[in-house]
C-alpha cells in the first residue's frame, strides 16, 4: 500500500476511498426534506457519494442524523510542523539525579487550578504523592518542594504565591474549557507574570484535557501538556528546561565579563 | 437468592456512624452560620437585591452581624424591630435595608412577645411548603408510574432558557429526572445570585427565578406527557440552607446535598459545613425532597476498587447525620458510582457486588447511581458501551435513580443528541432485561459474595477508627478521599457564630415537630401498579 503523505484522505475500506462519518442535529422536525437538508449540508462539508443511514426524531423539533460520504478534500502532510515539547522523559530517579547534577538544588513548583475551574483531578494527577497511573506525582520527589494551592485559586494568589516561594515553575491546570474561558484565564496568568517581572525566572507550565503544547507557545507558556501526561513527563521538562536556562544564564553572564 | 452479606458487619458500621454523627451534634447544636440566618429571612420571604445587586438577606444579615446580633438569631431581632416600630415584616425588612432603622437602636424586645409576631409568619411559610409537598404528591399519585431505575440527565447550557428546550427534549426522549448543572464556582460564593440568568460557565446558576423557570417548562411537558418530571438542583456549597429553602418554595424534587462533599472538594470549613448540612436537610426533609449524596466524588481521583470501602463509610455517616435531620430512609438517595478501570479483568463483577451490596445496606434508600466518568477517554464508541455496561449493573442491581452516561463525557456538556442516545440507549439496556434481576441468584462463596463483604469489612473498621477520634479529627488527617482539612481552615468559618441563650429561629422547631410525628411520610415515588393497563406499555 502506497500512502501518499502529500494527499493524506481518510480510509475506509480501500486506500484514498476518503469515507467518514459524522452525526448532527438539525433544529427541525424529521422529515424528508429535513433529510435532505442534513445530505445538502454534508456535501458543502466536501462530502460526495453523501448517504444518510440514520434519522431520528428527537422531541418533536429537532432531528438526528448519522451519515457517510466520501471526503472530497486532501491534506499534504510533509507540510505540517507541530510544535513538540523539548524534552527527554526520564524515570522517577534519573529526574532526581538530573536536577542534583546539574541544577544542585531544590526545584521549587507552585501549582493550582486557577479561576472559576473548580476540578482539581489534573493538577493532583501531576503533584499529588498518589500521582497517576501508578507514578508518584512531584510532591514525592525529593529533589522537588511543590506547593499546590488547589482548585478556584485566583491568578494573583498564584502568582503571589510564586513570588513569596522564589518558584522555578508554575503549572497551571485547566479543565473547564467551555467558551474558552481558559485562553481568557491562562493569557491573564502570563500578563500577570509578566507584570510582575518574574517571566525569566519561572518557566510557565500548563496542562488539561485540552490543552497542547501548541497553544502553550501561542500564550507564551514553555509549554503544555494534554491527557495522559504522566508526572515524570511534567517534572522531565522542568528539570531540563530549568538547567538549560542556568546553564544560558551562566554563558550569559560570561560573556558580559568578557565584553 | 440475593447476594449475601454479613448483617453483623452492617450493624456493627452502623453503630460506629451513629457515633460519629453523635460525636459532632454539640457543634450543630450550638452554632448556627450567616448561611442559616439568611435562610430564615427568604423563608419569611424576603427576597430581591439592592441597586449592587447585592441579596436582601445578606445586606440584613451583614448588618446584624456587623452589630454582634447574629447570635441571638435574625428572627429574633426581626421581631423585635417589627414591635419596637410597629411595621409589618415586609415594611420592617424595607426599613432595615434603606437604613431607615439600624439594629444598634432596636431595643431586644421579650422573646415571648416577638415569638409570637414571627411564629404566625414562619407558620404561614411551612403551611405554603407543606401545600408544595402536597401538590407534588397529588401530581405523582395522578402520572408517576415509572418502574425504578428513573433515568437522569443533566442539562447545563449556562443560560436557563436554553436549558428549558434541552430539557423538554430530553423529557420528551424518556428522561424522568432532570438534574440543571449550577455554574462553575457558585459553591464558593457566599450569596444567592438573584433573577433568570442566561451566562454561566459549565452550568447555570442555581437562582429562585431559574428553578421556577424550569418547574414551570417541566410541569408544562409533563402535562403533555402525562408523567411527572423531576427536578433537580445543588443544595452544596456556602449557601447550602438557602438553597433548600428556594427548592422547597419552588418545589424541587431532589437535591444534591451531601454532608462532607464541601468540605473535602471545596473546602468549605467543616464548621460551617455541619452546621449548615443540618438546617439545609431538615428543609428538603419537610419538602419532601430527595436528596442525593455524592460519594461518586470519592472515586474521581481515588482508585475504584482500592478505595470502594470509603464510599461506603461515607453512606452510612451521611444516612445517619440525614436521620438526625428528619429524613426518611426513602428520601436518602446515597450516591455510588461505576468508575472501575474498564481494563480490569472482572471488573463488572466488581461493580455489581458493591451495587448489590448497597441495594441490601440500604433497603429504603433511593440509590443514586453514577456512570463512568473517570476511565471516557473521548472515545465515544467504546464510552457508550460502558455506559451500556452500567445500565446494565444498575437494571439487574435495582438501583432507583440512574444519572445516565454520556458517551461525550470528556469531551463537553452534553449536546441535545448526546442525550438522547443516552436516554436510548438506556431505555433499550432496562427493558430488554427487565426481570433479569428475579432470576439471579449469586454463586455462595463466589467473587461477587467475596468482594462485597471484603468491602463492608474495610468500611466497619473504618467507621469504628473514626469513631474512635472523631469525624473532624478524622478529616484532619485525611482519612476521606485523601484530602486533609483542618478544623478552622478553609472558607466560610467567619459565617459560623455561636448561639447565645436567646437564640430564636421558628422553623426548626416547626419542621421538626412535623418531622418527628410518625404520620410524616412523604409520597415520594409513584406506583407502577397506578398505571391503567399495566406496566407494558412504558417501554413502548
Amino acid at each position: 500500500m502506497e500512502v501518499d503523505l502529500s494527499r493524506i484522505r481518510p480510509y475506509g475500506d480501500t486506500l484514498d476511498d476518503g469515507y467518514m462519518q459524522l452525526s448532527f442535529t438539525l433544529p427541525v422536525q424529521c422529515d424528508a426534506k429535513a433529510k435532505k437538508a442534513a445530505e445538502l449540508l454534508s456535501e458543502k462539508m466536501g462530502l460526495q457519494d453523501v448517504k444518510v443511514v440514520y434519522a431520528h426524531n428527537i422531541a418533536d423539533s429537532f432531528s438526528f442524523f448519522i451519515v457517510y460520504g466520501r471526503c472530497i478534500h486532501s491534506v499534504d502532510m510533509t507540510a505540517i510542523n507541530i510544535p513538540e515539547v523539548d524534552v527527554e522523559f526520564m524515570s522517577y530517579d534519573e529526574i532526581n539525579g538530573f536536577i542534583e547534577k546539574h541544577i544542585g538544588r531544590k526545584v521549587v513548583v507552585v501549582a493550582a487550578c486557577t479561576g472559576t475551574d473548580a476540578h482539581t483531578v489534573g493538577i493532583d494527577a501531576i503533584i499529588s504523592m498518589k500521582g497517576y497511573r501508578g507514578e508518584s506525582g512531584l510532591e514525592r520527589y525529593p529533589w522537588f518542594v511543590t506547593y499546590n494551592l488547589g482548585s478556584q485559586v485566583a491568578n494573583e494568589d498564584l502568582v503571589a504565591k510564586a513570588i513569596e516561594v522564589n518558584a522555578d515553575a508554575i503549572l497551571v491546570s485547566q479543565v473547564v474549557t467551555q467558551r474558552n474561558i481558559h485562553i481568557d484565564n491562562l493569557t491573564h496568568l502570563a500578563e500577570l507574570v509578566e507584570a510582575e517581572g518574574i517571566r525569566d525566572k519561572v518557566l510557565l507550565v500548563m496542562g488539561g484535557p485540552r490543552i497542547s503544547h501548541e497553544l502553550a507557545i501561542e500564550l507564551g507558556y514553555d509549554a503544555g501538556f494534554g491527557p495522559g501526561t504522566l508526572p515524570s513527563h511534567v517534572g522531565s521538562f522542568i528539570a531540563q528546561a530549568l538547567a538549560r536556562r542556568i546553564r544560558d544564564s551562566k554563558e550569559q553572564q560570561r560573556g558580559c565579563i568578557h565584553e | 437468592m440475593r447476594l449475601e452479606v454479613d448483617m453483623s458487619l452492617v450493624d456493627q458500621a452502623r453503630s460506629a456512624a451513629e457515633s460519629i454523627a453523635d460525636s459532632i451534634q454539640p457543634i450543630i447544636d450550638a452554632y448556627t452560620t450567616t448561611s442559616i440566618e439568611r435562610t430564615v429571612l427568604r423563608l419569611l420571604w424576603v427576597d430581591g437585591v439592592d441597586e449592587n445587586n447585592v441579596p436582601l438577606p445578606n445586606i440584613i444579615v451583614d448588618q446584624a452581624q456587623d452589630a454582634g446580633l447574629l447570635e441571638d438569631g435574625i428572627a429574633y431581632w426581626i421581631g423585635s424591630a417589627m414591635l419596637h416600630t410597629g411595621l409589618t415584616l415586609r415594611e420592617t425588612i424595607g426599613a432595615l435595608s434603606h437604613g431607615d432603622i439600624i439594629f444598634d437602636r432596636i431595643p431586644g424586645a421579650y422573646d415571648d412577645a416577638v415569638r409570637a409576631l414571627v411564629e404566625d409568619e414562619a407558620e404561614r411559610t411551612c403551611k405554603y411548603i407543606k401545600e408544595r409537598r402536597l401538590e407534588r404528591e397529588r401530581l405523582i399519585l395522578e402520572k408517576d408510574s415509572r418502574v425504578p431505575p428513573y433515568l437522569y440527565v443533566i442539562v447545563a447550557t449556562g443560560n436557563i432558557y436554553e436549558d428549558v428546550i434541552q430539557a423538554k427534549a430530553a423529557a420528551k426522549c424518556g428522561a424522568d429526572v432532570i438534574a440543571v448543572i449550577r455554574s462553575t464556582g457558585q459553591s464558593l460564593l457566599d450569596y444567592v445570585p438573584y433573577g433568570p440568568t442566561t451566562e454561566g460557565v459549565g452550568g447555570t446558576y442555581a437562582t429562585q427565578a431559574n428553578f421556577r423557570i424550569m418547574r414551570e417548562a417541566l410541569d408544562e411537558v409533563g402535562r403533555e406527557l402525562g408523567r411527572y418530571i423531576r427536578l433537580v438542583n445543588y443544595c452544596s456549597g456556602l449557601c447550602m440552607p438557602e438553597i433548600a429553602a428556594m427548592g422547597a418554595l419552588e418545589r424541587l424534587d431532589m437535591m444534591l446535598n451531601d454532608a462532607m462533599y464541601g468540605i473535602l472538594f471545596r473546602n468549605i470549613n467543616m464548621q460551617r459545613t455541619f452546621v449548615d448540612q443540618h438546617f439545609s436537610r431538615m428543609i428538603n426533609a419537610y419538602a419532601g425532597i430527595v436528596i442525593n449524596t455524592g460519594e461518586d466524588n470519592y472515586l474521581t481521583t481515588a482508585d475504584a476498587y482500592e478505595e470502594a470501602h470509603t464510599v461506603l463509610a461515607s453512606q452510612f455517616i451521611n444516612e445517619a447525620l440525614a436521620r438526625r435531620s428528619g429524613l426518611t430512609p426513602r428520601q436518602i438517595g446515597l450516591g455510588h458510582a461505576f468508575e472501575m478501570d474498564p481494563d480490569m479483568t472482572d471488573g463488572f463483577l466488581y461493580e455489581l457486588a458493591q451495587a448489590e451490596m448497597a441495594r441490601i445496606i440500604f433497603p429504603e434508600a433511593p440509590l443514586k447511581y453514577m456512570p463512568p466518568t473517570k476511565h471516557m477517554t473521548g472515545n465515544i464508541f467504546k464510552g457508550h458501551l460502558m455506559d451500556a455496561m452500567f445500565n446494565l449493573a444498575g437494571a439487574i442491581s435495582g438501583q432507583t435513580i440512574q444519572l445516565l452516561g454520556i458517551l461525550t463525557e470528556h469531551v463537553h456538556t452534553p449536546h441535545l443528541h448526546d442525550r438522547y442516545l443516552a436516554i436510548e440507549g438506556a431505555r433499550y439496556v432496562m427493558n430488554n432485561t427487565r426481570h433479569l434481576r428475579d432470576e439471579i441468584t449469586y454463586k455462595k462463596g463466589g467473587i461477587m459474595e467475596k468482594r462485597a463483604n471484603e468491602v463492608l469489612r474495610k468500611a466497619a473498621s473504618m467507621l469504628e477508627q473514626v469513631a474512635k477520634i472523631g469525624l473532624m479529627s478524622a478529616i484532619e488527617q485525611g482519612m476521606f478521599a485523601s484530602i486533609k482539612r483542618e478544623r478552622t481552615g478553609g472558607r466560610g468559618l467567619d459565617g459560623v457564630i455561636k448561639k447565645s441563650e436567646r437564640y430564636y429561629n421558628p422553623f426548626q422547631a416547626l419542621f421538626m415537630k412535623e418531622l418527628t410525628s410518625p404520620d410524616f411520610s412523604p409520597l415520594l415515588w409513584g406506583n407502577p401498579a397506578n398505571r391503567q393497563g399495566g406496566g407494558a406499555e412504558e417501554w413502548r
